[in-house]
């Protein structure tokens, strides 16, 4: 035992421990090295796109290209797919979560579908249902004069097809856990069975609706796929924020990185003004 | 059945969930109190939820003021939300994203009340328990005897005919609970309805209740005055919980032949036939030596299996024929120096015997 020194605690880690207790928090050594390569290669990336910014041109190729128009069809195509996924998804969540049907296995597995579904054949099926010769589209057309394919119209359906299957599983998961206990009291109190979604369900389980509408709007901003395949390019009426950047790139890079920090600074204010009411919210009462 | 009951409940019922059958048969009047008492698992709690439409009966019906809530041979059912019924639940099952007076205010509202006549009938009931000063707090801001008081004007703003409580007083730690019954009594004093209180706590049963009803298995072992109950146990579960000695047996006149071969002198009430026979664990006369030339009629051997401090006294547990809880001074164990597997002489006085016949189907 010479040579060997007592065991130490810094007096910074002695005040941590005494004040909030529990043993030892380091990080076991052959979880660091793994935990450090993952944070690096993601925050790597992102560091690439602030370093090489044109940060003194930036206003220039901003406005040099369609990005503020791009910008606000993404902001609110993004918006009002989550809109439409809140007014549709919520229902179909509860649905699958407390109704009782046959079926019901199926529409699960369905609706968990365009998670793992690539985008791009999302846009196909969309294409093949409401294309102007598509399942639908094709009376839509005949009928209505309604051509959905290529317009924001489009965009909207290819973000809410894509993103809204992360508000129903959010939203579903939540309603499975929530306690039913409090839905049969308000029964007891006389309320209905839309009061008691109303007034007891949606606001009990308001934090897992935020985060899954978050989600849902960060899923719709990104969005790529799906739209350029079901809605195509045309600047101003369907060329999202992605799409821009993707075109910009092959012409001028500057631009590309000038429209990818404004994304990144979108989602990151939408990240950080949510996370406390909503995200963080979903494990607090 | 004819219904001459008034604003009375009356249920003769099934209620099954799973292999468990509950079978009930109660009627309990307006402005009574009738305590369920019972194990876990008896079926207290879906008897309540039965009664509150949260589980149909599978057999029999349900009758509240002449309205039929529930019957299994007709198909009738009210759904719970139609029911005239306040169920303050055993962990008040407050909306935690609603205040105390949004919580108060809900019945009223869902019930068809504007939002101001609602918050007018939620004032009132928060300024007839008291609560005016919580009523914007969250129920995770309230204490366990405040959260009682908000479940219980939560369950009355509602204007129930029948008030339900699911152990009311179980969620509250023992310094608050006795200030809570107590103030829980006076506000069931003042409901018109008739209201079923469920508790595993004789006390609170005893205290709270105007009659008892004991359940075990999901069948019902005994019913009747809280004084009754407490007096004459029919089951070994309810003797435990108020604290007696109860042995079954066969009376023949002045004798009692216990069902374990002993035999017991009892007052000769001319009682014939299968009895229980009680006996306060304070009427057992614990002595060292055989005790000689005494008017005691009951005499027997045992040995100390076990000693437990109660508040004032020492409870032994005796072992023998019939085996025994009797209660001794501290005194007294430290001049007959009892210890775990000492022998001792038990006696009993036949005057301190309760022999009372036994009904059917009730072990003892």
């Amino acid at each position: 035992m010479t040579g060997s020194r007592p065991p130490r605690l810094t007096a910074s880690e002695r005040a941590r421990r005494a004040a909030r207790g529990g043993a030892s928090r380091s990080v076991p050594a052959p979880l660091l090295a793994p935990a450090l390569v993952a944070a690096g290669f993601l925050a790597l990336p992102l560091a690439g796109l602030i370093i090489r910014a044109p940060w003194s041109s930036l206003g220039t190729a901003l406005t040099g290209s369609d990005a503020t128009q791009a910008l606000v069809l993404s902001l609110w195509t993004a918006s009002v797919a989550t809109a439409i996924s809140l007014v549709i998804g919520v229902p179909l969540a509860w649905a699958l979560a407390r109704g009782s049907f046959p079926g019901q296995r199926l529409l699960r597995a369905l609706t968990t579908l365009p998670l793992v579904l690539p985008p791009v054949v999302g846009g196909v099926a969309l294409l093949l249902a409401f294309g102007r010769t598509g399942l639908i589209g094709r009376y839509l057309d005949s009928w209505f004069g309604l051509t959905i394919p290529f317009s924001p119209v489009a965009v909207v359906m290819a973000e809410t097809f894509v993103a809204m299957p992360f508000l129903v599983i959010t939203v579903e998961g939540a309603l499975r856990s929530a306690d039913q206990g409090f839905e049969e009291a308000a029964a007891t109190l006389g309320a209905t069975r839309m009061t008691v979604f109303r007034r007891v369900t949606v606001p009990m389980i308001a934090p897992s609706l935020g985060a899954g509408a978050v989600l849902c709007w960060a899923r719709a901003l990104g969005e790529f796929g799906a739209t350029i395949t079901f809605a195509g390019s045309f600047p101003g009426r369907t060329e999202t924020m992605p799409i821009a950047v993707y075109y910009a790139m092959e012409t001028d890079p500057d631009a590309a990185i000038a429209l990818s920090l404004v994304l990144l600074f979108v989602s990151v204010v939408v990240l950080v003004s949510l996370r406390d009411r909503w995200v963080r919210g979903g494990s607090s009462p | 059945m004819t219904d001459n009951s008034g604003g009375g409940l009356i249920v003769d019922a099934e209620v099954s969930r799973g292999d468990f059958t509950l079978t009930v048969c109660l009627a309990a009047a307006p402005g009574q109190v009738v305590g369920i008492l019972g194990p876990n698992g008896a079926g207290k709690s879906t008897l309540l939820s039965a009664l509150a439409g949260l589980t149909p009966v599978a057999a029999g019906r349900i009758t509240l003021a002449g309205q039929v809530l529930d019957d299994a041979s007709t198909g009738a059912f009210v759904e719970a939300a139609g029911r005239p019924v306040g169920f303050v639940f055993q962990n008040y099952r407050l909306f935690p994203h609603l205040n105390v007076a949004d919580n108060v205010a809900f019945s009223p509202r869902a019930r068809g009340l504007g939002k101001r006549a609602a918050q007018a009938a939620a004032s009132h009931w928060l300024g007839r328990l008291g609560l005016t000063g919580l009523a914007g707090r969250k129920p995770g801001d309230l204490s366990g005897g405040q959260a009682q008081r908000v479940a219980l004007a939560r369950a009355l703003a509602g204007q129930p005919a029948l008030l339900l409580l699911d152990e009311p007083l179980s969620a509250l730690d023992a310094g608050t609970r006795l200030d809570v019954q107590t103030e829980l009594k006076r506000h069931l004093t003042g409901f018109q309805g008739p209201c079923l209180l469920v508790t595993h706590d004789p006390l609170e049963a005893l205290v709270l209740a105007d009659r008892l009803l004991v359940l075990e298995n999901g069948r019902i072992v005994q019913e009747g005055s809280p004084a009754q109950v407490a007096r004459r146990p029919a089951t070994e579960y309810v003797a435990k919980l108020v604290g007696l000695n109860l042995y079954a047996g066969r009376a023949d006149g002045p004798l009692v032949t216990l069902s374990g071969g002993a035999a017991l002198t009892v007052p000769d009430h001319g009682v014939h036939g299968d009895v229980l026979v009680a006996i306060r664990p304070s009427a057992l006369i614990v002595s060292s030596q055989r005790p000689q030339a005494t008017s005691a009629r009951n005499t027997w051997q045992a040995r100390i299996a076990g000693l437990t401090l109660l508040a004032d006294r020492v409870r032994l547990e005796l072992d023998g024929q019939p085996p025994a809880l009797a209660d001794v001074t501290p005194a007294a164990v430290a001049e007959l120096s009892l210890s775990p597997g000492s022998l001792v002489w038990v006696t009993t006085k036949a005057t301190d015997l309760e022999v009372y016949p036994r009904a059917d189907g009730q072990a003892g």
